[in-house]
């Protein structure tokens, strides 16, 4: 019944056959840059992606929370946005703040907003989240992507695109307030690994506000190993006022800064991944350069709350 | 290299699992293509489609007969459909037996160095890759899964796979090509997804909405007929273009998502579901919270090209469901009787269609003699 479009009805004529000269050739399986004409193409009448990213769940999402966020709560300004290139892979590193912050979202929202051909943001982020219910729902559709290197590999090499890492990560989320705007360490600075093996370019951001906007006085680790979560903030409105409490944002004043992007072809490219040496040198290098970029930042703001 | 000197494409082929749906439908696209002389299927119960020169042979279980019907038929492809991986199909006793030492036993047969065997196409699923907390959103080939299987059939699938591995690394003249498929739909298979979305409402795990992809069954008979008839030695994941979100694959079947497992302890609550009708199968569970896709680019990149993407093939599914209250019962289905079918091939009162390269009869078709 469904088999009209089956074997049978082709002609095994055209069908290519290995000559018979007796020494037929060995398929070779073609080189990366190739591969990348081989991806699905975009099927116009899906409202997600392969990711499971929504356009209406995010659209829904800029519209209203974020755009309140970024307009009016945290009123964000935003500097060297034109550091973000238009075009090819390309990794934001930036640094993080407690509980759970929104960088990744002001971030976001100040690429669509303020670049002039801005392009979707794919936000990396823990595994944890795809095992959590709720999260696990929520996060892809907006553009959340599990943090694991192939990921991120096809999102900067084969697809192209714009992702946002924290090389914080987990240490970065945990820290109290009294540590706010010290850098964690960088791991063992996988994300340049990750950008030079796609050939990406790294731009790195700094953000000042979100350390206030949700100071986390302490964690509680008996409640993080009862609720099964990863980490258990105590904020000002968390756990007090409930689940709800986890958005519980101060109104601080935000200042998000895009640095020069640096060219990891120009370090090397995808040979110079393997170098340990350099991959941990160019991953103290991002790292100082943010670092000094907040102590700038933040020693030139007068109030926490006006900027 | 013996294997170069051998004839490279496939003219006798051995398909085992004949009378699984894939066997028959194999069967059946390959019975069209001339330059295949030979086409013997093996399995151990009769075949359920209608073959028209295909010799079946019934072996037992095991396949332990197989290597003399190999060496005696001359068999130069072997394709081996066989493999259970939906536990809906059979049991798990049944599917350890016939995917472990199945696979072994065939593996055995075609082995040797005056096996003429040149070509084993070996229909796997991506069952291998697992579906876990900690997976890459696309599993390329050379990825392994990252905990170890927790359900029997899973566990099934990576022993299979292993002794093929281990086979293609021994018998270096035979060119060994293993196929991954993501979970199949379509109208006339039946798998845990058809099943699942047949149900009014479809049950979710409670706050997940994981990523899943398909292949049409259309395309599972393409892929298998392409390595059949190509030199492509290696692995290769086979699904449709496109990964969908659960909740979208149930919208575009027309029914509503029905989030009632809980995320923890599923299995509490599996019982009380099967007794009313709903049975999720073991290596659903998984799925059904992580999801899984598959990067298809490296089969592609050989030339084969999907009829359908993943969304067409959940559309397609879902005419089927539409349209089968009114279709229901009114095909028949097909019984094999060796007798008649003995007397079809080898009766010689058998008015045979005309060979094509047989000019008089050919032309004798055309006056209407």
């Amino acid at each position: 019944m469904a088999s009209e479009r089956t074997s049978l009805s082709r002609s095994p004529e055209t069908e290519p056959v290995e000559a018979d000269d007796g020494a037929p050739a060995l398929p070779e399986r073609r080189p990366a840059e190739q591969m990348r004409d081989l991806l699905p193409a975009i099927e116009t009448d899906r409202r997600l992606d392969d990711w499971g990213r929504s356009e209406r769940v995010e659209g829904a999402f800029d519209r209203t929370l974020a755009e309140f966020f970024y307009r009016y709560w945290f009123r964000v300004e935003v500097e060297g946005i034109e550091n973000v290139p238009s075009e090819g892979g390309t990794l934001l590193v930036s640094n993080h703040s407690g509980a759970l912050p929104p960088d990744a979202m002001m971030i976001a929202k100040a690429i669509r907003d303020e670049h002039r051909a801005p392009r979707p943001l794919y936000l990396t982020v823990e595994h944890f989240f795809k095992g959590y219910p709720g999260f696990s729902m929520l996060l892809p559709k907006l553009g959340g992507v599990a943090a694991h290197p192939a990921n991120v590999h096809r999102l900067l090499f084969d697809e192209q695109r714009l992702v946002l890492v924290f090389p914080e990560g987990r240490k970065g989320t945990e820290k109290l307030y009294k540590d706010r705007y010290k850098l964690r360490r960088f791991g063992r600075g996988g994300f340049v690994e990750a950008a030079m093996a796609a050939e990406a370019k790294l731009v790195p951001v700094c953000v000042v506000g979100a350390e206030e906007a949700m100071p986390v006085f302490a964690q509680a680790d008996l409640l993080k190993r009862l609720t099964g979560l990863i980490y258990f903030p105590i904020t000002p409105t968390f756990p007090w006022l409930g689940p709800l409490g986890i958005l519980g944002y101060l109104p601080a004043k935000f200042k998000i800064r895009f640095l020069e992007p640096i060219d990891t072809v120009a370090l090397g490219g995808p040979e110079a991944r393997h170098d340990r040496a350099l991959v941990q040198m160019t991953a103290q290098e991002i790292r100082a350069r943010i670092q000094e970029n907040l102590h700038e930042m933040v020693a030139r703001r007068r109030s926490v709350w006006l900027g | 290299m013996a294997g170069l000197s051998a004839p490279s494409e496939a003219r006798r082929v051995l398909i085992t699992g004949l009378s699984t749906y894939w066997g028959g439908r194999l069967a059946q696209a390959l019975e069209a293509f001339e330059q295949v002389e030979v086409i013997i299927g093996v399995d151990s119960s009769e075949p359920t489609r209608e073959l028209a020169r295909t010799e079946f042979v019934k072996v037992s279980n095991q396949h332990s007969l197989l290597r003399r019907i190999v060496r005696a038929a001359e068999v130069d492809t072997v394709i081996d459909t066989r493999l259970v991986v939906n536990s809906v199909n059979a049991t798990a006793r049944e599917a350890h037996e016939n995917n472990v030492i199945g696979t072994l036993n065939i593996l055995a047969a075609c082995a040797g160095r005056d096996s003429p065997v040149r070509r084993y196409v070996f229909k796997s699923s991506a069952h291998y890759y697992g579906s876990e907390q900690d997976d890459p959103a696309f599993f390329t080939e050379e990825m392994r899964r990252s905990r170890a299987p927790r359900t029997l059939l899973e566990r099934d699938i990576v022993e299979a796979e292993a002794a093929v591995e281990d086979f293609a690394q021994k018998n270096r003249d035979v060119d060994v090509t293993v196929l991954r498929f993501a979970n199949v739909l379509g109208a006339d298979v039946e798998t845990a997804f058809t099943r699942l979305f047949s149900l009014p409402l479809v049950p979710m795990v409670l706050g997940f909405d994981p990523r899943v992809q398909f292949i049409h069954e259309d395309d599972v008979v393409h892929a298998l007929e392409h390595a059949a008839f190509r030199r492509i030695p290696g692995v290769y994941n086979a699904g449709a273009d496109g990964v969908l979100a659960l909740s979208e694959a149930i919208s575009l079947v027309d029914k509503r998502p029905l989030p009632i497992l809980p995320p923890w302890g599923a299995g509490a609550i599996a019982a009380p579901l099967r007794r009313i009708g709903m049975r999720i199968p073991d290596e659903l569970g998984n799925l059904l919270r992580f999801g899984r896709g598959i990067d298809n680019r490296h089969l592609k990149a050989t030339g084969f090209e999907y009829g359908y993407t993943s969304r067409e093939t959940v559309l397609k599914l879902a005419e089927h469901l539409r349209l089968y209250p009114v279709m229901r019962g009114r095909e028949q289905a097909y019984t094999y009787e060796r007798e008649v079918e003995e007397f079809l091939r080898w009766s010689p009162h058998v008015r045979r269609r005309p060979e094509r390269d047989d000019g008089v009869a050919a032309d004798r078709e055309v006056l209407g003699i």
